[in-house]
């Protein structure tokens, strides 16, 4: 039977070429290493996920490609009152959703309604509109947003705008219906779903009358991988065309590849060394087993003498990152914060040792140091112990700190316990890091009082527990202040007083690695310009942009040159798998013959 | 469980004539076994609930790593997943909901975890399906044959190769493979995007994505079956009755496949079960290098959050899994070898 089966198999597979053979027309296939929940634009929070609405639909407004600044989506223009409390957003003319229906105020204005009226709706970002007082659409060119305070992030709400006419009828945003196409399908994006396989693959086409123009291929697909280094074994062999996430090693290897361009760009996301300086909950309550040495400001200060944020690109990023300064990351120009001479700390071992000097924490007989009550200055640093970065960098962090007199001792644990071991406050030093938004509002916030967690341990979305009056006025002046220069001043004047009283360390933004097939694909329009990312985006530009290097030789390149070979291969490790059983079947029948 | 049960009535009726104790013998035998494998199963759950439990991290810090989160927002989260109500409570949701079939929702994916298991099922079960009964065939048939001739240069080598392979790891062949053939088979998943509608070429196009996962898992399970076979061949080979065969003129061939080998295959048939029942848990890793679509899968995903629900629910179908094998290999074992009867 089984036998049977095989070989049956074995007859069948040399039609596959014919059914499996590339489509003509010009595809793009990104290669996705992270899972998709859900299609519903209210509910997908996996970042593969919020990819998909990001294609599927426009948003308001949102980070242009040249420098990631607030730029025209479904509104045209928007004016803010003297108060900054009431937002009017004036909404662009001549969109379509999919079925032909006019894109209207009426569509934002009940986005933003069900995310407030429904908590289902608010499953993916809700963050974005819990300041919201009202939503209104007095007309359908126009959409009043008022909010309870100032909030500087109103003009790039990462949030797809969804076609009332299909989603008012839907009472339970939950509903597995919701991922269907019929739902799904209506967008207004550059890119429209068509079909999805779950846990396998999502398809686009090509939206003719997307409002910026329609995009240059016709097709996007997008592929879930589980596995990294089988996604870039399909970028080699011409499988898929973009690919992202690389490590360095990916990457380097990747560089020397035939038809295969890798892009390096800055990323959003900072790696930070963070310490605890004693720290409390958002009530005032000390929490934790911190060392108490760590509370005193010299002993902190030394440390940040004695970390060489510049060997940590180098040595452990390969040289793939930027070392840190603030918490805004690099991309980020305008807000990030470049340290004056006299504010920044440099790499000084022998400065540090002089600090620490100073404070009278003197050296034992053992090299280390030992503070005035007798207790010696060793300290737990707490690392993912899945992750290289996490691993080289306590080697240095140990080595240098070693050199100053201070014992480390590495505790590299999962995941997990890493973001338990923080939140309550059970480190000593940790490392740490946070993906930040174009909005520099999110970065600041990881580090405000509020942000601490409650009396229960619980609802803190603090890096550092940071909680410093002069920081907590900048951060709330930054929110209420709309002149870009005058607003950059202050987020940056924020990030100088974080840094000085040495909470952290931040020591590097990682760059984001990318490579694509240049046999295929020309150029993608990459965030920002000129050097940043293509698929990594805040927006859709690297896909939307995509243009296709030569039609004919993109067309003609892998439909069926190897198809020949692989059936014959195919065909002949069948039949070595089957062998076995066909024979085991045959020679049962001619022994009963011969009895 | 009922059907389970009435299947399990015929074999043993049908035994009962050569039982000497009489019939009550076997029903408690098998009503025995039954609560054994019931008992597992309870331990199963609770353990399932509680064990992962102990894990550290907050799921709700968890999902929103990285994302724009305010404390208002994490605890509306903790409200929906249920994650706010005290241990016990939890418990008896979990217990409550998993005796009506309901595994509770995955708290990453925002689904039903029945649900995701049960679209998981099928692609797992074709792939380390077809892998077993392919590795079963390739294995008994090289053990019987390493076993026959013994010593002989044939069973060595096959005896090295099936000991390396099994020692291969599974995920590190996937890629090698993956490498290996330049991209002659798809490397991931178990549709191509671009196949045309149709139920033979969709179905091709899955035979085509099958080859590299299921060659991979073949080639590491077959090993086992070659060993077991052709260690219990080589123990019967000595015994009188084959030597009787022998003496009365049966050619070697016949008194291999008629006397040696049906005797012989006994310990490979509990072999069988009990891997059927393990072997979704050993795709974990080939399914995540070829990111084929199942449980192994799922698991995999589970374990990355780690996503409590999904990742009980996953636990006790796998340990279910081996639990009812086991149980069919004990009861089938008795059916087989008369000599477990009467000892």
């Amino acid at each position: 039977m089984v036998a049977v089966l095989a070989a049956s198999a074995v007859a069948t597979v040399p039609f596959v070429p014919a059914a499996a053979a590339q489509q003509q027309g010009k595809v793009l296939r990104v290669a996705l290493t992270t899972g998709i929940d859900h299609l519903n634009p209210f509910t997908a929070q996996l970042s593969a996920a919020t990819q998909v609405g990001r294609f599927n639909y426009e948003f308001l407004t949102l980070p242009s490609a040249e420098d990631t600044q607030p730029t025209g989506g479904v509104a045209e223009s928007w004016k803010t009152s003297d108060d900054k409390l009431t937002w009017t957003f004036t909404i662009r003319q001549g969109m379509k959703w999919s079925d032909g229906k006019p894109v209207t105020a009426q569509d934002p204005a009940y986005t933003f309604q069900r995310m407030l009226d429904d908590e289902n709706a608010r499953t993916a970002n809700g963050s974005y509109v819990s300041n919201f007082a009202s939503v209104s659409a007095p007309d359908d060119k126009t959409l009043v947003i008022k909010t309870k305070a100032p909030q500087s992030s109103m003009t790039s709400l990462d949030v797809p705008i969804v076609p009332k006419h299909i989603w008012e009828p839907i009472k339970d945003l939950n509903a597995p219906s919701t991922d269907e196409m019929a739902v799904v399908g209506v967008g207004s994006g550059p890119y429209l779903l068509t079909e999805y396989k779950k846990n396998e693959f999502v398809k686009f086409k090509a939206n003719k009358d997307y409002w910026r123009g329609a995009p240059k291929v016709d097709e996007l697909q997008l592929l879930q991988f589980k596995d990294a280094e089988a996604a870039v074994n399909a970028l080699k062999q011409g499988e898929v065309d973009v690919i992202n996430r690389l490590t360095p090693t990916q990457f380097d290897a990747l560089k020397s590849e035939k038809n295969i361009t890798t892009n390096k760009a800055p990323g959003r996301r900072y790696n930070e060394l963070i310490i605890n300086f004693g720290v409390k909950n958002v009530v005032d309550q000390p929490i934790g087993d911190g060392n108490p040495i760590l509370k005193d400001l010299r002993v902190r200060k030394a440390i940040a003498q004695a970390i060489d944020t510049e060997s940590i690109v180098q040595k452990v990023m390969n040289g793939y990152g930027q070392p840190g300064t603030g918490v805004v990351p690099a991309i980020y120009k305008s807000y990030t914060w470049t340290p004056s001479d006299a504010e920044k700390t440099k790499f000084d071992i022998a400065a540090a040792n002089a600090t620490l000097d100073q404070a009278g924490y003197a050296k034992g007989p053992d090299g280390i140091r030992v503070a005035p009550g007798g207790a010696k200055l060793e300290f737990r640093l707490v690392g993912h112990s899945n992750r290289p970065f996490d691993q080289r960098t306590a080697q240095f962090v140990g080595g240098w700190l070693k050199d100053i007199g201070i014992g480390v001792k590495q505790e590299l644990v999962s995941d997990d316990e890493v973001d338990d071991r923080t939140t309550a406050g059970n480190y000593d030093l940790a490392i740490s890091g946070y993906g930040t938004s174009p909005d520099p509002d999110y970065a600041l916030s990881l580090n405000t009082c509020a942000g601490r967690p409650n009396a229960q341990g619980n609802g803190g979305s603090s890096a550092t527990f940071f909680c410093d009056p002069r920081y907590e006025e900048l951060y709330k002046k930054q929110l209420t202040e709309f002149d870009p220069a005058k607003r950059a001043e202050i987020v940056k004047q924020a990030q100088a007083v974080l840094a000085g009283e040495y909470v952290d360390v931040v020591l590097d933004y990682d760059n984001v690695l990318e490579a694509y097939r240049s046999d295929k694909f020309a150029s993608f329009t990459k965030q920002p310009q000129p050097d940043g990312a293509i698929l990594e985006q805040s927006g859709y530009w690297g896909v939307y942009g995509a243009t296709p290097a030569d039609a004919a030789a993109a067309g003609s390149e892998d439909g069926g040159s190897n198809t020949g070979l692989w059936i014959g291969i195919g065909a002949v490790v069948l039949v070595v798998l089957v062998g076995g059983g066909v024979l085991l079947g045959r020679r049962g029948k001619s022994a009963d013959d011969r009895e | 469980m009922t059907e389970a049960l009435s299947s399990l009535d015929q074999p043993s009726a049908l035994v009962d004539p050569d039982e000497r104790r009489g019939g009550t013998g076997t029903t408690r035998f098998v009503l025995t076994k039954i609560g054994e494998a019931l008992a597992s199963l309870v331990l199963v759950v609770v353990l399932g609930f509680f064990l992962f439990r102990m894990l550290p991290g907050d799921p709700v810090r968890t999902m929103v790593r990285d994302r724009p989160t305010d404390a208002k927002m994490m605890a509306e989260l903790r409200e929906q997943m249920g994650v706010d109500k005290p241990l016990l409570v939890q418990f008896w949701d979990y217990i409550t909901g998993l005796l009506t079939g309901d595994m509770g929702q995955s708290y990453i994916l925002r689904q039903p975890v029945a649900g995701l298991i049960g679209e998981r099922l099928w692609p797992t079960i074709l792939l380390v399906g077809s892998a077993t009964v392919l590795a079963i065939l390739l294995g008994l048939w090289l053990g019987i044959r390493a076993a026959w001739r013994r010593d002989s240069t044939f069973d060595r080598a096959q005896t090295g190769i099936a000991l390396t392979l099994w020692s291969v790891p599974q995920f590190w062949l996937g890629l090698i493979l993956l490498v290996a053939t330049n991209g002659l088979f798809p490397s991931r998943g178990m549709h191509s995007p671009d196949v045309e509608p149709g139920f033979f070429s969709e179905g091709l196009d899955v035979l085509h994505h099958l080859v590299l996962p299921c060659l991979t898992l073949l080639v590491v399970f077959y090993a086992q079956y070659m060993l077991v076979m052709r260690s219990s061949l080589i123990g019967e080979m000595n015994s009188d009755y084959l030597t009787t065969a022998r003496a009365k003129g049966l050619r070697d061939e016949l008194v291999r496949r008629k006397h040696a080998v049906p005797n012989a295959l006994l310990p490979t048939v509990t072999l069988i079960f009990i891997q059927f029942g393990m072997v979704v848990s050993g795709a974990v890793s080939v399914e995540a290098v070829f990111s084929w679509p199942g449980l192994g899968q799922l698991l995999y995903t589970s374990l990355q959050g780690p996503d409590l629900p999904l990742l009980q629910g996953v636990f006790v179908v796998l340990a279910g899994a081996v639990v009812v094998m086991n149980l069919f290999a004990e009861l089938l074992y008795r059916v087989l070898d008369p000599r477990v009867r009467t000892a």
